[in-house]
């Protein structure tokens, strides 16, 4: 299954026709998804207005935790059958994923300020986030840290799979510590506990950053395969 | 005027809730023209370097040279090392 789309060339003439599906797919979910925040979400009974960084804080967190396993499964699949595509999806995913956790702590912190009190504490949600932040820009470094490619996507893909025990960590941190931030409200067992007059905006903005996502690794996805053809005439013209 | 206003103090949050939402598309579009620029400017190189190839006068090819001489567009070179 995977050989189908090992290919380079078949990947871009399969995906290309994609990029501006999800360009206007972005733009118009976002559009709504905005709407949605600003003008028929409700206040909420004790945060009021504050409440509205919700909608780009939840988003960008669970972004940020989806392109970690995202690209943890593209690393391991380029590490165990040498899939070259699959490097390259995990190597376009990292600084997505990096700029969406960034998001998330910046987002969190402002919205930590009025309601807890301070922008940070060092507490078990807050510390497991900032150490994926972390493993997203260590994982960047040492892939470019080596001449050969081949070698830095083996090594940095060890560095994601180990990152892994990182991911629920995160997710349980709420109930196995006791923690300002909030326990789970939306995927737990029982269903979400958040109003469909919330939970909806919450869905629209997420659905918004999650093509987003798809396609910026898209474009990301067809730069490094332009870069490895650029890499590989250059040898062979340096050989000749 | 008072709704704008209203809508714009954020209920007394507006130092908290517009900063986010700012700082929120200043990293996805800057992300995403970043990643449009870097595409772009490859496929540039890549564009003129596959013109350059074109454009190279064949070399009489040796017999052990012909294996080479099959065209070969992408579907090994991401691998090649």
């Amino acid at each position: 299954m995977f050989n189908r789309f090992a290919n380079p060339n078949r990947f871009l003439r399969l995906s290309r026709p994609l990029v501006p599906v999800m360009a206007w797919a972005t733009v118009l979910l976002m559009a709504a998804g905005l709407y949605m925040t600003f003008f028929t979400a409700p206040a909420d009974y004790q945060q009021g207005q504050s409440v509205r960084i919700m909608y780009v804080h939840v988003p960008s967190a669970w972004m940020g935790l989806f392109c970690y396993v995202g690209m943890a499964v593209a690393a391991a699949v380029g590490l165990i059958w040498r899939h070259s595509l699959a490097d390259l999806v995990a190597k376009a995913t990292a600084p997505i994923g990096a700029a969406f956790t960034f998001l998330s702590l910046v987002t969190g912190s402002l919205w930590g300020k009025p309601m807890w009190g301070t922008y940070w504490v060092w507490d078990a949600r807050l510390t497991s986030m900032l150490v994926l932040l972390f493993l997203y820009l260590g994982y960047m470094a040492l892939q470019n840290a080596f001449d050969d490619p081949e070698r830095g996507f083996k090594a940095s893909a060890i560095l994601v799979l180990v990152g892994v025990i990182n991911v629920p960590i995160i997710k349980f941190s709420v109930d196995w510590w006791n923690t300002l931030h909030q326990p789970a409200s939306v995927i737990k067992a029982g269903g979400p506990s958040i109003h469909p007059s919330m939970l909806w905006p919450l869905l629209v903005m997420s659905l918004a950053f999650t093509t987003y996502y798809v396609w910026v690794l898209l474009l990301r996805v067809h730069a490094e395969i332009a870069a490895s053809k650029i890499r590989a005439l250059r040898m062979r013209q340096a050989s000749a | 005027m008072d709704a704008v206003t209203d809508f714009l103090a954020m209920g007394g949050y507006a130092a908290f809730v517009w900063p986010c939402f700012a700082i929120t598309a200043v990293v996805m579009v800057a992300l995403l023209v970043q990643s449009l620029a870097a595409l772009k400017s490859r496929e540039a190189t890549l564009r003129a370097l596959q013109q350059a190839e074109e454009a190279r006068p064949r070399r009489r090819r040796t017999p052990q040279a012909a294996p080479d001489s099959t065209p070969d567009t992408g579907a090994e070179v991401a691998r090649e090392a």
